[in-house]
């Protein structure tokens, strides 16, 4: 007996030494994946939104946490500011925070270089979590082959490579995480491991705003637990500290605060939290009554509880319905209704990754994953365990997510990557198996089944993860079956799990006995020979395809910046260089307070990189203050000059692609300049900038689009330019080619004439009489469409 | 200039009084022949002057004195002085020193330079001296404000008679200009103009300090770059590296712009729009120049070009915009060097570096230039050798896995010019057993790592026993 359990334990070791290794790899490989921007392009923030998480991490490290929490910004938004220390997911930026105190190690690192690399560093955290996840729920090889899916998965490599600095980059780790810690804690019923989890949870309350998809998956499988008679007193510890702990910690983060309990997102976790306590009394009382008294006693409960309950929910639907919004925020509604948002709130619509998805995205995005999903929920239900049951239930609920918004394809990314990562290591485990047990006939000279050293390496590792798992499932086991009504036995089992490394491998010695058992019915479970050896050089080739199409996705789609453009034309790479061109200028030739006026795209950029105070930027907060911006966009050149005049603008910053064929600029957006404005001043009404129900700026074009501001600013002089006046994004030749600005200057034009600045003319000298009386007009005109606000300010 | 013109005439009084007292300077040289040309074609003003010398006094005259209006003195970038020896074709300059004289009472607070010449003039004998000098900040836009299409017209201003504590007996300035335009000019009779050449004079025997004001208002479109602040940062790594990284605050110093900024007439008409805009700079570096970088706070400038071979470097950089007039840009500079071609061992077994101070970008004025060498953490005993006067500190900054910190030697200096170009020496101690310390370190660290990582694996940390 003892020189089995030698062997074993080497070959344990060897395991462990083995996947520590094949771990470490994958971080690099899910590191070095995500650098194809630094090496194509630089090292700096490629992105439009980062730049504000750069520019408070900036903040942070130069004036620390306190006057951090209490920064009000007043160089967005003006004249209104933002209260950024409230309003801000702080996780990344703290994360990155913390990064930097490497410099008291006197490591110079500037704050750029921990945020362009923060990502990288956290998807091979991210891929190090989905290891262990997937361990918890299938072993050890499974996790392996999650966490290698997941260190390439597209889709997390759109929000994570080098240079973006999002929040989406640390909360997906910091999502698997508290998964993980979720199914330790559900597995072993360890106190510990709750409240790691609720800390856990705690960082991605901070980090981002997808928190909410945690407590509510994590009750939904509560309840599911439950209803399917799975309820435990690891359930109970898994999920009460969760709610109560969680909850306490997230109210703790500014931009939560009394929204982790007064929001109706949050509530699903508390009723959930109730429900499991009556459950848990009902099997307390369960234990200490007779049979018969328990049948009173819950006739009694009910119809007392039923009263109870009624009043509570009365209560909680008058609260909610008193509410506007039922108390869900805007982008939660719009994922229960995909189409809330295309009607009633035209910027949640307007930003493209809001947009539900199209099929080939999907298969951008998670690629083969698609495939193997299907096979990886079989998988799970063979056998189904509370984990197992947990992925499938995140599974289901991600794919629902992501089919109504794009953005949240990322939260489906690590779900898939979980079930194919089961599904392969599954499927791998029962080729391998079969090649195993026909190898030893085929040679006829048979050396014993385990100490089979001649296989390839992957075969081996999937074998002796297999011997793993068994041993682990075999521990399993009688806790699934167990009846609910020995606790006591359960409790065991869950010592042995908190037993030392030492302990684990006596008792491994005494199941011995059992694994053999269930191994020769797998035995009987054999493919045929060719088949299996077939089936492996196909998993292969598929898995050569998926390596194959993330890094294409790596190197060419995702890590193309916004900031930078290139183009290849036949001599050679040409680099468009113009929005930090026209930054740069800014930031340097205009005065420290100036004020920048600009559709709300570029805020963040240019409060970052500018230095300039805005108006609007991507932190789209405040409604009406974007519809002003867009009105004046929209509105004459008059009207403009005096809504920007009123808003002490004193530049105005639009991006023009039509020279360059640089399609997403200010024209293309217009229509949501329009909409967006129309939404709050009634008199921007979008038919008039409609031609046959499309924007337009040729010669079909409608006089009041040929009149507005965006089209003067964006073409002013472009006649001068290529002689035709023809605008290479729309492909027609401008309807309007000779015009002058009146109060307006052209004040820079970058070099491709992507981003042009205007300055605002100061107001002409006028008459004192003259002013009087247009005064006392615009008074009366005022007075007469009071109704219509055409300007907020004035 | 109002003030300057009052004060001319005071200027003359106090010169001819000067004549009469000879405490005032020593009159006992006379300057035979003294001939000036001056070079405005950049926005730099190079003077070259010859004079003739004699010595009419009773005493040997060991040094010569040089008079600049205190305008012209504040501006006063560089002064050098040389003497001709030899005969015609074995003829050599040999370099002479300079200092300023701290006399206080010259008229109208003229201020003096003296020259040591090299060996005493004797009674009766001359001598020849070479002075050369550049006078930054002396061209005035005027208009002090332009429009894209207008050209860029400045004054400058001067005295027609060379102002010098000596007897002048015959002089000559002849003023060189970028181009023919040349919008009016002071006559000093005589006075004459040819294509790109101003001359006045000759005039005869003037007396000490004599000054006669002239305003030249003529058109020069070349850009003005200015550094306003330049840090050059130079790292001594004794792995084989110098890590030479330069800050850099440009200005156009030139007419401001005003109005209107139009791509299209810059692009289209480059001669004509914007002819004194600031489209690119051109670096010179040390030859075998490495990992060259150029980028500023926002990130990489992709507008750069560089041109290497055995004998120098180029460096074209390009700001991420053009510069017109008043308009500004930051940027900064990096590259690496071998060290082996810059740092020697001298004979007392110290280490001294040898690298060049001024900013290499080509005719460009640095109002602020700091240098700062970062000497290898543990040396001892810095010690810098400059060939012109310096402001000098320590201080010490830390980088990767300093402990002590490393020492650092910072010079100041205002008004460099290219001419500052020169090389310079800083000398220090330095115990190679120091270049292990962060391996060391680092070494230590894992090997602690490890202990930890077998200890924690061996300890059983479980309450309870089994």
């Amino acid at each position: 007996m003892a020189e089995p359990a030698g062997g074993g334990a080497l070959r344990n070791a060897f395991g462990g030494v083995l996947s520590i290794f094949i771990l470490i790899l994958i971080g690099v490989l899910a590191f070095s994946i995500r650098l194809f921007s630094v090496i194509k392009y630089e090292s700096v923030i490629h992105e439009f939104d980062p730049y504000f998480n750069y520019r408070v991490t900036q903040f942070l490290t130069k004036n620390g946490i306190y006057d951090f929490w209490n920064w009000f910004d007043d160089r967005t938004w003006y004249p209104l500011g933002r209260v950024i220390g409230g309003t801000v997911y702080p996780g990344l930026t703290l994360t990155a925070g913390t990064m930097w105190i490497l410099n008291s190690l006197n490591i110079p690192l500037s704050v750029e270089t921990v945020c362009v690399f923060t990502a990288p560093i956290f998807s091979a955290n991210a891929s190090w979590a989905t290891y262990l996840l997937t361990k918890e729920v299938k072993g050890a090889g499974a996790g392996l082959t999650a966490a290698a899916l997941l260190a390439m998965v597209p889709s997390y490599i759109s929000r994570s490579v080098a240079g973006s600095y999002d929040n989406e980059a640390v909360a997906i780790f910091a999502l698997i995480f508290t998964f993980y810690l979720y199914i330790k804690t559900l597995n072993t019923g360890s106190l510990f491991y709750a409240t790691l989890n609720a800390i856990a949870y705690f960082y991605m309350v901070c980090s981002w705003g997808g928190y909410t998809f945690i407590i509510n998956l994590i009750p939904m499988h509560v309840l599911l637990c439950i209803v399917t008679g799975r309820y435990s007193s690891r359930l109970y510890i898994a999920y009460a500290p969760l709610v109560v702990l969680g909850t306490l910690l997230a109210a703790l983060v500014p931009v939560v605060g009394f929204n982790a309990v007064v929001t109706s997102e949050h509530f699903a976790s508390f009723l959930v939290f109730i429900i499991l306590h009556v459950v848990a009394l009902v099997y307390y009382i369960k234990r200490i009554l007779s049979p018969a008294m328990f049948k009173v006693a819950v006739t009694l409960v009910v119809t007392i509880g039923m009263a109870v309950c009624c009043a509570v929910i009365a209560i909680l639907i008058a609260l909610v319905a008193s509410s506007p919004t039922k108390g869900w925020s805007g982008r939660s509604l719009s994922l229960l209704d995909p189409t809330y948002a295309s009607k009633y709130i035209p910027i949640i619509a307007s930003v493209s990754e809001h947009q539900p998805p199209t099929w080939p995205s999907y298969f951008m995005d998670i690629n083969v994953l698609a495939f193997l999903v299907p096979a990886g929920i079989i998988a799970c239900f063979l056998p189904l365990s509370d984990a197992s049951s947990f992925v499938v239930l995140y599974l289901v609920t991600s794919v629902y997510f992501s089919g109504v918004m794009v953005r949240l394809m990322l939260v489906l990314a690590p779900a898939a990557c979980i079930t194919s990562g089961i599904a392969l290591s599954e499927a791998f485990d029962v080729f391998t198996r079969s090649i195993k047990f026909q190898l030893p006939n085929l040679f006829s000279n048979s050396p014993s089944a385990g100490d089979n050293s001649s296989e390839s390496s992957v075969s081996q590792d999937v074998v002796k993860n297999d011997n793993h798992r068994q041993v682990e499932k075999s521990e399993t086991v009688p806790k699934v079956k167990g009846d609910n009504s020995r606790p006591t036995e359960k409790s065991e089992a869950v010592m042995k799990g908190k037993q030392s490394k030492k302990n684990r491998k006596k008792e491994k010695d005494l199941e011995e006995e059992d694994i053999l058992k269930p191994k020769k019915e797998r035995r009987l479970l054999v493919l045929p020979l060719e088949a299996s050896a077939v089936a492996i050089l196909l998993l292969i080739v598929l898995g050569g395809f998926y390596v194959v199409h993330c890094v294409w996705a790596a190197a060419e789609a995702y890590s193309a910046p916004s900031i930078v453009l290139t183009s290849h034309s036949h001599d050679g790479l040409h680099v468009f260089d113009d929005f930090r061109e026209a930054y740069a200028w800014l930031r340097h030739n205009t005065d420290e307070d100036d004020k920048v006026a600009s559709w709300w795209d570029y805020g963040y950029q240019t409060s970052a990189m500018a230095n300039r105070t805005v108006i609007v930027d991507n932190n789209t907060w405040n409604n009406t203050h974007i519809a002003t911006v867009g009105t004046a966009m929209s509105s004459p050149e008059k009207a403009a000059w005096e809504i920007f005049n009123s808003l002490d603008v004193k530049y105005v910053l639009v991006v023009f692609g039509g020279l360059v064929g640089y399609p997403s600029d200010d024209i293309n957006k217009f229509l949501w300049m329009v909409r967006i404005g129309g939404g709050v001043f009634p008199h921007i009404k979008e038919p008039d900038y409609l031609r046959d129900g499309q924007y337009r700026i040729d010669a079909q074009a409608t006089p009041t689009m040929l009149n507005c501001l965006m089209y003067k600013l964006s073409y002013y002089r472009f006649i001068e330019a290529d002689g035709s006046g023809f605008d290479k994004v729309r492909r027609t030749e401008i309807g309007k080619k000779h015009f002058k600005l009146t109060h307006f200057e052209e004040a820079f034009t970058t070099h491709h004439w992507m981003v042009r600045i205007y300055k605002l003319k100061p107001p002409k000298n006028r008459i004192k009489g003259k002013w009087k009386k247009s005064k006392s007009s615009s008074k009366s005109s005022s007075k007469r469409n009071g109704a219509t606000r055409k300007n907020p300010w004035q | 200039m109002e003030r300057r013109s009052i004060a001319i005439p005071l200027v003359l009084i106090i010169s001819f009084l000067s004549l009469l007292d000879p405490s005032v300077s020593s009159p006992q040289i006379r300057v035979l022949s003294a001939e000036r040309r001056i070079d405005l074609t950049s926005h730099l003003v190079r003077v070259f002057l010859t004079l003739k010398l004699e010595n009419t006094g009773t005493s040997e005259a060991s040094d010569v004195l040089l008079a600049f209006p205190p305008t012209e003195a504040e501006h006063l970038a560089i002064l050098k002085a040389s003497t001709a020896e030899g005969r015609r074709k074995k003829k050599t300059y040999v370099p002479l020193t300079v200092n300023p004289a701290e006399v206080h009472d010259t008229p109208n607070d003229a201020r003096l330079f003296s020259i040591s010449l090299r060996s005493p003039l004797k009674v009766g004998e001359t001598t020849v001296l070479e002075v050369f000098y550049i006078v930054t900040h002396s061209l005035e836009p005027f208009p002090a404000e332009i429009s894209q299409s207008e050209a860029q017209l400045v004054y400058y201003r001067d005295s027609a008679i060379l102002l010098s504590p000596y007897h002048v007996v015959g002089q000559v300035t002849y003023i060189k200009t970028p181009s023919n335009k040349v919008e009016s000019f002071t006559r000093v009779d005589p006075t004459s103009r040819s294509d790109t050449e101003l001359k006045y004079g000759v005039y005869n025997d003037r007396p000490p300090y004599s000054y006669s004001p002239i305003i030249v208002h003529l058109e020069n479109n070349h850009p003005f770059p200015v550094v306003e602040e330049l840090v050059r940062t130079m790292e001594i790594s004794h792995w084989g590296n110098l890590q030479i990284t330069e800050h850099y605050r440009l200005k156009h110093a030139g007419a401001r712009h005003k109005g209107v900024f139009s791509r299209v007439e810059y692009q289209s008409r480059p001669m004509v729009s914007g002819v004194s805009s600031l489209r690119y700079l051109l670096a010179r570096l040390p030859p075998l120049v490495r990992s060259v970088y150029y980028r500023d706070e926002i990130g990489n400038m992709s507008s750069s070009h560089l041109r290497t071979n055995s004998q120098k470097s180029e460096l074209e950089i390009e700001p991420r915009y053009p510069l017109l007039g008043g308009w500004k840009a930051t940027f900064v500079i990096g590259y690496g060097l071998p060290l082996h071609d810059f740092l020697f061992e001298s004979d007392d077994g110290r280490r001294y570096l040898n690298v060049s101070f001024g900013c290499p970008l080509l005719e460009t004025v640095v109002d602020e230039l700091t240098v700062k060498v970062v000497l290898p953490e543990g040396s001892k005993n810095p010690l810098a050798v400059v060939p012109f006067p310096v402001e000098q500190n320590l201080e010490t900054s830390h980088s990767y896995l300093d402990i002590v910190g490393r020492t650092t030697v910072v010079l100041k200096k205002k008004n460099v010019v290219p001419d500052h170009n020169i090389p310079f020496q800083v000398y220090y101690d330095f115990n190679p057993i120091f270049m292990l310390a962060e391996p060391l370190m680092l070494v230590s660290a894992v090997f602690l790592f490890f202990i930890a990582c077998i200890s924690y694996l061996h300890i059983d940390l479980s309450i309870r026993k089994s």
